[in-house]
């Protein structure tokens, strides 16, 4: 096959953000710890300037190259778009807090790209090799931003039960891939589905490696039983990291769920039963939800709570997949969005609490909130509400849509649970608005933050509201994006 | 029974003594040399099958230079073995049950009758003048360009995460730079005082 | 005769094979040892030259049996084992250091048909075994249970690990240049009219000179010779060595040493060709002299190199080692197979086109 530099063009995203990473790398060796604010610049321009090209490059069909090792479809423009405007709103978050740290350094950006880039690899993959390569590139980096406070003992702990963690799944991941590909032959998503039928839906090798890629894949997505890590990474990692690894990769891990079961392993689906990976994803969905949603309730810091918090969204998210239907997944596509934007907001708050030499951890840090800067308790309130699933915010109508999809399926029981246990989760959200508003701040000094800040998290607060008041505009964009 | 099949034999049997090593044997140098001699066997097996790049750089980067750092940092470390092995006993039920339950589902799945020779033919010999580094070279940086640039890049963020972690000027530090000490003019070190005679 | 050959035939055909490539071993191996030991005794001759003075010559006439003197006072030394060695280590450590040296030269083509294993990946071949040579040093330092004997184990695995690097890298230069890794072809692509500008040390001389640098410093050869260091850690990896078992070291330094001087022969000047291959007048004149007699006078050149390297050269300090070998030779080498990898793709003439 003759090279064309035609094929190029789709992988421009990545293309780009591989030499802004680079770049990055490159300049900040030559800048002075005064002038970091440059290496932030660039990184934050550049990100920006990844939404344009990744629009640029974007267009209805469907495009693989490079022998079928990428994809370009509409769905991975626009998580692209979402994993960098999210990454965007993590990075600027992170900057004061950064400084304050003195943890403003280059690499923070430079592995911060590259994690970025990770992300976006495993958004348009195609085959088996490229999205796991993808995953170790975002993990990599992932493993060294939570070491990145290197005098932190609890950093340092949480770096390592993720990488342990982490390279134990990974592990998982390829034996389970390893047999599907004995069995199939082929290692591409496109060809994976008929290989898959001329072999025969219930041999028992195929499903063996399939039991294996689901296991792998719920560790990384952090869903119950193969949750442990969660908690004690979110909560051990600095809170920028924490902040930027609790929302955009969220998108990333949705992908990797598509690409693998629905893209590659789509005949493995049952109708509205137990068959192929539908049956495992309900014992992982209805767990995530129930053990994240009760446990967030003993937590006394909120980075914890909102690690358990995490774990029941991602409940909520494979709930949408395990539909199996185009409806189903445009609903999960949409809690994803959602749920990465609420996410970054969430933790920009925590960060725009802290200050130098004092973390906003735990949850009486929240008290009175509303006395020391109403705004910022307002924006905290739309979060919260946002994440309960309280109207009018999005957060309602992500459920809202994910449980329309689970009933049309005939899995109503399943979506009785989901109810249930997202009524149970609210408590816990509300009960730091019942701080903000009712209790009396223990502390009176006012909130600290740039002017960059206030706007991006007032707009991100905002926008929780904008969405919930409008959200066919998203749903359409996560519509034709599925392609339903 | 044919002489390569004899070989194999060997060498599987070499493989799995030495890699049990690795796990029973007290003394961490030992267990990694154990695991060096497994690296080989299994170079050795590859061979076998006709991969004779992946077999050679098997050895050359984990024998001839992974595991040269880690015995590096193995010999400079006391590790006390017996901390490590302290929950080893009561872990080792559970541990055993879960062994049983690995290799009762290899001999399930990965078994004759999945993918036994009805199977999957054996592959055709190739002749002697085939040479597996090209074919492989050749696929590489066509078919797989894709992600072989990101294992590059994975690569590359592993330095940086590396240096990024480990490089840092800790002040407990007692570094000395010989090139410093060597470059040292008289004048650094040496005060000239130019004192009256002592009288009396 | 006829006695011998009855009884040749007489041998099942497997255990023919067996013995044929046990005979090929010997004649490499047995030629190979006789250079070491005389290899030694240039050594000693020339630097002491070198320093104006004489050098060995009271065994034999001109100390011409001065190596086989050593040879018999080293084997009937006691080999002493020190109380808290690792026994079993301690032992096999000679052996693994001159097992990789010996085994090596099965791939080495000495001319156009004359190689024991002619198989189409032997430089990977040579650089595993190579690479493989540091245990010997390593697990030496280590199982001889003191504290010289480690430092100089740690430094040796450190110093091989970074110039395996380079010297790998050299090697990728090479066979990007040649199109293949069989040490046969990589001399074949060297022959051209140009005589000895064909060969690959022109159009790679920044290869060239980081692999010989490089082949110095993986031998732990003066001035790289930190691991043995005798005024800082007195003798290194083999300090507790005594006997057979040094000798064995001794051997395994000397026979890696004309190994790397015989691989640059190859790779860089045009293995057995003749220097004047294709020139007008010189080049028919030397028609006659055979391929193995070229090669050897090339490795015969490099081997010489080391020993005036080692006459002139002082000590190279620790850390200099280190940036020598990570912070200029692997960018050197980098740079220069892009360059060569241009200058492939393009066909540049004179030795790619």
């Amino acid at each position: 096959m003759q090279f064309d530099s035609n094929q190029l063009i789709p992988v421009l995203p990545e293309i780009y953000i591989l030499s802004l990473a680079c770049l990055v790398l490159v300049i900040d060796l030559f800048i002075k710890q005064e002038n970091r604010i440059v290496t932030y610049g660039i990184t934050q321009i550049g990100l920006l300037l990844a939404v344009a090209i990744t629009v640029a490059v974007g267009q209805p069909q469907t495009q693989i190259i490079f022998d079928g090792s990428y994809i370009r479809d509409p769905m991975s423009d626009v998580l692209k778009v979402g994993i960098f405007v999210v990454s965007f709103l993590a990075f600027l978050y992170a900057k004061d807090y950064l400084r304050d740290r003195d943890l403003f350094k280059g690499e923070f950006y430079t592995l911060g790209l590259f994690a970025v880039l990770g992300m976006i690899i495993m958004v348009s993959a195609n085959s088996f090799l490229t999205i796991y390569l993808g995953l170790e590139l975002l993990a990599l980096s992932m493993y060294a931003l939570v070491a990145f406070n290197r005098d932190s003992q609890d950093g340092a702990e949480a770096a390592m039960k993720y990488f342990v963690l982490g390279a134990l799944a990974s592990g998982i991941l390829l034996y389970g891939i390893s047999m599907v590909y004995g069995m199939t032959g082929t290692i591409r998503f496109d060809e994976l589905g008929g290989a898959i039928q001329k072999v025969g839906l219930d041999n028992v090798v195929l499903v063996f490696g399939l039991v294996f890629i689901v296991i792998g894949l719920s560790f990384k997505l952090g869903a119950v039983p193969f949750h442990m890590w969660v908690p004690d990474v979110y909560h051990g990692a600095p809170t920028a990291v924490t902040l930027f690894l609790g929302s955009a990769p969220k998108i990333a891990a949705f992908a990797l769920a598509m690409r693998m079961l629905v893209d590659g392993m789509e005949p493995l689906v049952g109708q509205g039963g137990w068959q192929g990976w539908q049956g495992m994803l309900i014992v992982l969905a209805v767990l995530s939800m129930a053990i994240g949603n009760l446990i967030a309730i003993a937590q006394t810091n909120i980075k914890r709570m909102l690690a358990y918090s995490t774990i029941s969204h991602v409940g909520f998210i494979l709930l949408g997949i395990l539909a199996g239907t185009k409806e189903g997944y445009t609903a999960a596509m949409f809690y994803t969005l959602v749920y990465a934007l609420m996410s970054a907001g969430g933790f920009g708050i925590v960060i725009a609490l802290s200050r130098r030499g004092f973390e906003a951890e735990n949850l009486d840090d929240y008290k009175g909130l509303n006395q020391r800067n109403p705004w910022f308790a307002g924006m905290m309130l739309l979060l919260m509400f946002s994440m309960a699933g309280v109207p009018p915010t999005v957060g309602f109508f992500a459920k809202l849509f994910v449980l329309d999809a689970v009933v049309s399926v005939d899995l109503t029981w399943v979506a009785l649970v989901g109810v249930f246990f997202s009524i149970i989760g609210a408590f816990y959200y509300i009960r730091i608005i019942k701080l903000m508003y009712f209790d009396k701040p223990s502390d009176e000094s006012p909130l600290s933050m740039g002017v960059d800040t206030q706007v991006v998290l007032s707009l991100n607060g905002l926008s929780m509201l904008y969405l919930g008041l409008f959200p066919a505009g998203l749903l359409s964009i996560c519509h034709t994006a599925i392609g339903g | 029974m044919t002489f390569e099949k004899f070989i194999f034999y060997v060498l599987a049997a070499v493989l799995i003594i030495s890699a049990t090593m690795v796990i029973t044997r007290k003394n961490p140098v030992h267990a990694a040399l154990s695991l060096i001699l497994a690296f080989v066997a299994s170079s050795g097996i590859w061979l076998l099958a006709e991969a004779e790049f992946l077999a050679i750089v098997l050895v050359l980067v984990y024998v001839g230079a992974v595991m040269v750092l880690f015995l590096f940092v193995l010999m400079m470390l006391d590790i006390d073995v017996a901390t490590l092995r302290a929950g080893f006993i009561k872990m080792l039920p559970l541990g055993i049950l879960m062994a049983i339950a690995m290799a009762a589902e290899l001999i399930l799945v990965v078994g004759p009758e999945n993918f036994g020779l009805d199977k999957f033919a054996a592959p055709a010999r190739h002749a002697a003048d085939y040479s597996n580094t090209e074919e492989l070279g050749g696929v590489l940086y066509t078919v797989y360009m894709y992600p072989f640039e990101i294992a590059a890049v994975i690569l590359l963020v592993a330095i940086i995460a590396a240096i990024g972690l480990t490089m840092r000027r800790r002040p407990d530090s007692k570094y000395l730079d010989p090139a410093n000490q060597v470059v040292v003019k008289r004048k650094d070190r040496v005060r000239m005082v130019s004192m009256d005679a002592e009288k009396g | 005769m006829e006695f011998f050959i009855g009884l040749w035939e007489a041998l099942p055909d497997g255990l023919q094979t067996v013995i044929w490539i046990l005979l090929k071993i010997i004649a490499i191996i047995l030629p190979l040892m006789i250079c070491v030991a005389y290899y030694t005794y240039a050594e000693r001759k020339v630097i002491g030259y070198m320093q104006v003075r004489v050098g060995p010559n009271r065994v034999g006439p001109k100390g011409w049996l001065q190596p086989i003197a050593d040879a018999v006072k080293l084997m009937f030394k006691e080999i002493i084992i020190p109380s808290n060695a690792n026994k079993a280590l301690f032992l096999i450590a000679p052996a693994i250091t001159l097992g990789p040296a010996l085994a090596a030269w099965a791939v080495f083509p000495f001319d156009e048909e004359l190689v024991l294993a002619d198989i189409n990946a032997g430089l990977l071949y040579i650089l595993a075994l190579t690479s493989v040579g540091v245990y010997g040093v390593i697990i030496a330092g280590w199982a001889s249970n003191s504290k010289y004997a480690f430092l100089g184990a740690m430094r040796s695995a450190a110093q091989i690990v970074a110039y395996e690097i380079a010297m790998g890298f050299a090697l990728v230069g090479v066979l990007v240049a040649a199109g293949s890794l069989n040490l046969g072809d990589i001399v074949r692509a060297q022959s051209g009219n140009g005589g000895l500008f064909s060969w690959f040390w022109l159009p790679l001389l920044p290869l060239f000179g980081v692999y010989v640098i490089s082949g110095v410093a993986e031998t732990n050869r003066a001035p790289f010779d930190v691991a043995e260091g005798e005024s800082e850690i007195v003798a290194g990896f083999h300090i507790d060595y005594s006997g057979m078992a040094f000798a064995a070291f001794f051997l395994a330094e000397y026979a890696n040493m004309i190994l790397i001087a015989a691989l640059s022969a190859i790779m860089f000047m045009g293995g057995w060709l003749s220097p004047f291959q294709g020139w007008p007048i010189l080049g028919p004149l030397f028609d006659w002299v055979p391929g193995f007699v070229w090669l050897v006078l090339k490795t015969g050149l490099f081997a010489f190199l080391f020993l005036w390297l080692r006459a002139t050269f002082p000590r190279y300090r620790y850390d200099q080692i280190m940036r020598l070998g990570w912070k200029v030779f692997i960018p050197i080498t980098i740079v220069w197979i892009a360059v060569v990898g241009l200058a492939v793709v393009y066909q540049l003439p004179w030795w790619f086109d």
